[in-house]
């Protein structure tokens, strides 16, 4: 779809250096070249570093999981195909190692889904009619603050919402990448995005709503 | 003229991320924006919906702009140690 592909190309983070030959490094890699292996971690490291720390929140198991998805990246250059760049296939598996770290995390007791969803009438209409949002939200709030209420809120999701919404919206993959690492059909990622940003949307709808007595 | 929108706050609801991404189909597009026009509640869904998604990619994205530089030196070197203590098991 052109409007996916338009906005992950625009999306796609800006590399911190130059891009180097991939090709080129993934033959030294491959040949156990260790100036390869420093050159290759100290140029993705900081992005893999990102990517850990906004699906992990922590900045342990996010520097853990740098560690991993390098390890794993290195035991596994044969698949690299040179047909993407070495940081976007280091990007997928950062994600499938924090995505492991995600599931094996015992979880806090989640919200049910269902609670999160708008209910409607017989005729169509919204049980609760939506009332506006103010732009700026609860003027108490600062914007550090807030963020880290955002955050805490999109921990709240249930687990395979949380993951879809990460993917989606956070890491910016498309809806292909997303079904095929979750082990998804594409039509049921588009589902359980449009459910999770509509839950997401209902938890923090009072910071931006007139409180109500 | 019938100013009575053609789909329900249900199905505009439904529809809100294919018209967010530009998948609609052009009769569909203009049935969900009609009604738009006249209803309220489904403006502020919309706008909620949207704000969600940016706040969303705002505390994640902004959490990591700040520091978005290098990986620290000790986990460069941790990474590198752990690779040549693999490479000999
Ligand atoms: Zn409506």
């Amino acid at each position: 779809m052109e409007s996916t592909a338009a906005r992950i190309s625009q999306a796609e983070p800006v590399p911190s250096q130059p891009p180097c030959d991939d090709s080129a490094l993934a033959v030294r890699l491959r040949a156990g070249d260790e100036a390869a292996f420093e050159e290759l971690v100290r140029s993705a490291g900081g992005r893999l570093l990102a990517v850990s720390r906004r699906m992990l929140g922590n900045e342990d198991d996010a520097q853990d999981a740098v560690q991993e998805s390098f390890l794993s990246a290195f035991r596994s250059l044969e698949a690299f195909d040179g047909r993407s760049q070495l940081t976007t296939w280091l990007h997928r598996i950062a994600i499938n190692v924090c995505l492991m770290k995600l599931r094996s995390r015992r979880r806090k007791p989640e919200r049910q889904i269902g609670d999160l969803l708008p209910e409607f009438l017989e005729d169509g209409h919204q049980r609760n009619p939506s009332r506006p949002w103010n732009p700026e939200g609860d003027p108490g709030i600062e914007t550090s603050e807030l963020r880290a209420i955002v955050r805490a809120r999109i921990d709240e999701l249930p687990a395979p919402y949380r993951e879809v919404l990460l993917l989606r919206d956070i890491e910016e993959l498309d809806t292909e990448q997303t079904a095929e690492m979750l082990g998804m059909t594409p039509a049921a990622v588009k589902t359980r995005l449009h459910r999770a940003r509509q839950a997401l949307r209902a938890l923090l709808e009072p910071l931006f709503t007139e409180v109500q007595r | 003229m019938n100013d009575r929108p053609n789909l329900s706050c249900r199905e505009l609801i439904d529809f809100i991320a294919d018209y967010l991404d530009g998948s609609l189909p052009p009769q569909v597009r203009s049935d969900f924006e009609r009604h738009l026009g006249v209803c309220p509640s489904c403006v502020s869904y919309l706008d909620g919906y949207r704000k969600s998604m940016m706040l969303g990619k705002a505390a994640l994205r902004d959490y990591d702009d700040a520091r978005l530089e290098s990986a620290p030196e000790s986990l460069v070197r941790a990474v590198l140690a752990a690779r040549r203590q693999s490479d000999k098991a």
